[in-house]
């Protein structure tokens, strides 16, 4: 019995946490899927499909339908088409349908948690707690908006635009998906959305979503693929509003390509968030918010807190607290209830981070990771902290989008509103400390969209998110989410 | 542990702030831990051990006391691998009838005392009580902090008095109640624990259980936090325990693993770890059961004492 295991006999045994998986017996993963075009899945003109993978398992999952050009042409047609009706239907309606998908997304999360941990690799916990939830947050929060378009405009006529076609990211699957089309459809639009090619499932059950809702054919289409693929969607001459969230270089690409077609374009790229932490800080609380800033979805996450600034006089104690909470962070199979971190997305982007880790030891900083052993199947990366950062480092410049943080130090306010702000990108930043007004001072100057005050990467549906500089432009949430979604006739 | 007034001074102005928001959610996290089979069997058998059984109840009289004793000795009549608790937990007059039932068994006799739980008396009157509980057969002593003092802003007489109880206690273990649910803030739950510390408390507890809420997991982790921070300064190890409001497994569980995942291993035992509670055992022996035989068995096959 278990129960041997009495402390007061020798040694104390340690706390080993049972093996806690959540069960995955009541979700079902179709071994193939096809496009979502016209409220039916329906299979690909080219023929062709790829394997979407578990990386924490290296299993493969499914295999889905890589659309080609037809394929896409077919969805914006089905889009156009659908347009028409759902834009002229009555608001009060087109709100209930987007209660009902909300709804849905409610009943289905467990299901919905489950698949997005599998082909992502993110910890349950968070998909359970964060991504879902999130999700059907801003699905109940567009479909309020629906009706009440003109009290958010007012003294101006909003109309829907037409089709908007969507690419969204790997990171959060079902959450990008609920940013880009919950506001599209309140405001009238259809999409045509294109998911991650490492990520396609829950987009794929929220198809099945969108039939269960029974939302009229065409309003929403899926079309699953590549790089290529999501290039002929946002390249598609009858979409008139383009909307995407990824890589700064992707996003470069895309502003070209719609350059001088009047499309409405937003974009939500990279980032490289500065995390300041003065020293008056809460220290514990600030440890934990540089822990959810950095190792939260394994730093996959655009507005992670990846520059760590701290106020000199304070690093010591500090960087004692942060590494001895690292040691404490339980990396593993992302389906087990306790696991903190889970697995990297792709062995592309494992690659990524270990050329960008590399390349900070090579420059010089100091490299710390907690005694954590690794699963032998599947992409991992241990929780990774560097110290003696300069400024000019590689791994204090680019975007890692790894469980990699940078620590640097400062001296005065200015010189972290300086540090803060000398890079090209500009999503979001923190500010630790106990005073308020030290609070708004460095919010007033740090050129980022989101500014968050002793906490870090806090989501709420109501509130408005994007970048400056080369993090993009627009704001995705809030009521200036709605915004990139109408027309404002006079 | 001398400290001038001056240091006193800057000690407590030294003591960081708590973020609310922040030590609330972090707790709330740990919460969610998924403690199943072995390690939630562990756990539990590790609740027990660490376990203040306690009754302070103005109609306690000797038969409850050697009742509580007797189940404090033998949780479950009939199971030797279901170890006894830590101690007993009662008032200063009931304490020779405790000593006599527990002594040479390890089980501990705790005493409360300083005018529990208000501690609104004459200090004179606390070091009398805190001596004659010791002399009476008390190896343990739960002193209340004086909250008036320390809402006054007098941490001197508080820190006076917690080193003069310890003093009068002696050779006694010296746990030493903030009663947080008066002190109104973490910032102050923070600050109090520093000050027990440095007057010499070799644990610091939450609360009395007579005032609501008592032991609360943020307050419970700030206190840990305080532990730590003090024990890294001084190199000096102050137990913890969180009083009051315990019924079921899951909330014992869930302090475990506050402390496991903040303070580590060498706080998972009952030197630096107790958990206050009249009515939590049951419980845990049910769940242990439970565990062990994969049902919930009648509440009628567990004494009620």
């Amino acid at each position: 019995m278990a129960i041997a295991k009495r402390t007061d006999l020798g040694a104390p045994a340690p706390f080993e946490y049972a093996p806690a998986p959540e069960a995955t017996d009541h979700v079902t993963i179709a071994p193939k899927y096809d496009l979502f075009i016209g409220g039916r899945f329906v299979r690909a003109h080219s023929r062709r499909r790829f394997p979407t993978v578990n990386p924490a398992t290296e299993e493969v999952l499914s295999e889905v339908a890589e659309a080609d050009e037809a394929d896409v042409d077919r969805a914006v047609t089905a889009a156009g088409d659908a347009f028409r009706t759902w834009s002229g239907l009555p608001a009060a309606r087109r709100a209930r349908y987007v209660f009902r998908l909300s709804r849905l997304i409610q009943e289905r999360a467990r299901e919905l948690a489950v698949v997005e941990t599998m082909d992502g690799g993110k910890p349950i916990k968070e998909s359970r707690d964060v991504d879902v939830p999130l999700a059907a947050a801003h699905f109940f929060y567009y479909a309020g908006w629906a009706d009440k378009l003109e009290w958010a405009f007012p003294n101006r006529r909003p109309r829907p635009l037409g089709v908007a076609g969507q690419v969204i990211p790997w990171n959060f699957p079902l959450l990008m998906l609920a940013w880009k089309v919950a506001p599209a459809l309140a405001a009238g639009n259809t999409v045509v959305l294109k998911p991650a090619e490492t990520t396609p499932l829950t987009a794929m059950l929220f198809a099945d979503i969108c039939q269960q809702a029974e939302l009229p054919p065409g309003v929403v289409n899926i079309v699953t693929g590549a790089g290529a693929t999501g290039a002929l969607v946002t390249g598609h001459p009858a979409v008139r509003k383009v909307a995407f969230t990824g890589s700064t270089e992707v996003g470069k690409l895309i502003q070209r390509q719609v350059a001088g077609t009047g499309k409405r374009l937003t974009l939500e790229l990279g980032g490289k968030a500065a995390n300041v932490v003065f020293d008056d800080a809460p220290l514990d609380q600030a440890v934990e918010g540089i822990v959810n800033g950095i190792y939260f979805n394994q730093g996959h996450v655009c507005c992670a807190g990846s520059r760590l600034l701290v106020q000199e006089s304070i690093v010591g104690p500090l960087l004692e607290k942060l590494k001895q909470r690292l040691g404490t962070l339980r990396l593993g199979d992302p389906l087990d209830k306790n696991t903190d971190v889970g697995a990297i997305n792709s062995p592309q982007q494992l690659r990524k981070i270990e050329g960008l880790v590399n390349s900070g030891v090579e420059e010089g900083a100091e490299l710390f990771q907690p005694a954590c052993r690794l699963p032998e199947r599947g992409y991992w990366f241990p929780p990774t902290l560097f110290t003696n950062v300069a400024q000019s480092s590689r791994i204090a410049r680019e975007e890692i989008f790894g469980p990699v943080l940078s620590v640097l130090t400062f001296r005065t306010p200015d010189e972290a509103v300086e540090k803060a702000n000398n890079t090209p990108y500009g999503l979001a930043a923190g500010v630790w400390t106990e005073k308020g007004s030290r609070i708004l001072w460095m919010s007033e100057r740090m050129r980022a969209g989101v500014v968050w005050a002793n906490t870090y990467n806090r989501f709420d549906p109501t509130s408005p998110f994007g970048g400056y500089k080369e993090s993009g432009f627009g704001r995705e949430g809030g009521l200036q989410g709605l915004l990139p979604y109408v027309e404002l006739a006079r | 542990m001398a400290t001038s007034l001056a240091h006193l001074g800057s000690l407590m102005r030294g003591v960081r702030s708590v973020d609310q928001v922040g030590v609330e959610e972090r707790a709330a996290a740990l919460a969610k831990r998924s403690i199943k089979k072995d390690s939630k069997l562990w756990a539990l058998d590790l609740a027990i051990r660490c376990m203040d059984l306690t009754t302070l109840e103005g109609a306690d009289t000797p038969g409850k006391v050697s009742a509580l004793c007797a189940k404090a000795l033998r949780p479950k009549p009939g199971d030797a691998t279901v170890p006894p608790v830590a101690a007993v937990c009662i008032y200063p007059a009931l304490v020779p009838v405790a000593a006599a039932r527990v002594r040479g068994t390890g089980v501990r006799v705790a005493s409360v005392a300083t005018a529990f739980p208000s501690g609104q008396t004459f200090t004179d009157v606390k070091l009398a009580e805190t001596g004659e509980a010791v002399a009476a057969g008390a190896d343990e002593v739960d002193m209340v902090i004086d909250r008036g003092a320390f809402l006054a802003g007098d941490h001197e007489k508080v820190y006076d008095e917690i080193g003069a109880v310890k003093e009068a206690a002696g050779a006694a273990h010296l746990k030493v109640i903030l009663e947080t649910a008066e002190l109104g803030t973490y910032d102050s739950v923070r600050r109090a624990s520093i000050l027990a510390m440095a007057a010499g408390a070799d644990f610091i507890k939450t609360s009395t259980g007579k005032v609501q809420p008592a032991a609360t997991l943020p307050v419970a982790l700030v206190m840990m936090e305080a532990i730590r921070d003090f024990h890294r300064e001084t190199g000096r190890a102050v137990g913890f325990k969180p009083a009051g409001g315990m019924r079921t497994s899951k909330q014992a569980i869930a302090y475990l693993v506050l402390l496991w995942e903040t303070l580590g291993q060498e706080w998972m035992t009952p030197d630096r770890f107790r958990l206050g509670a009249s009515s939590l055992l049951n419980d845990v022996l049910m769940q242990i059961d439970k565990e062990r035989t994969g049902a919930y068995q009648s509440e009628d096959y567990f004494t009620k004492d």
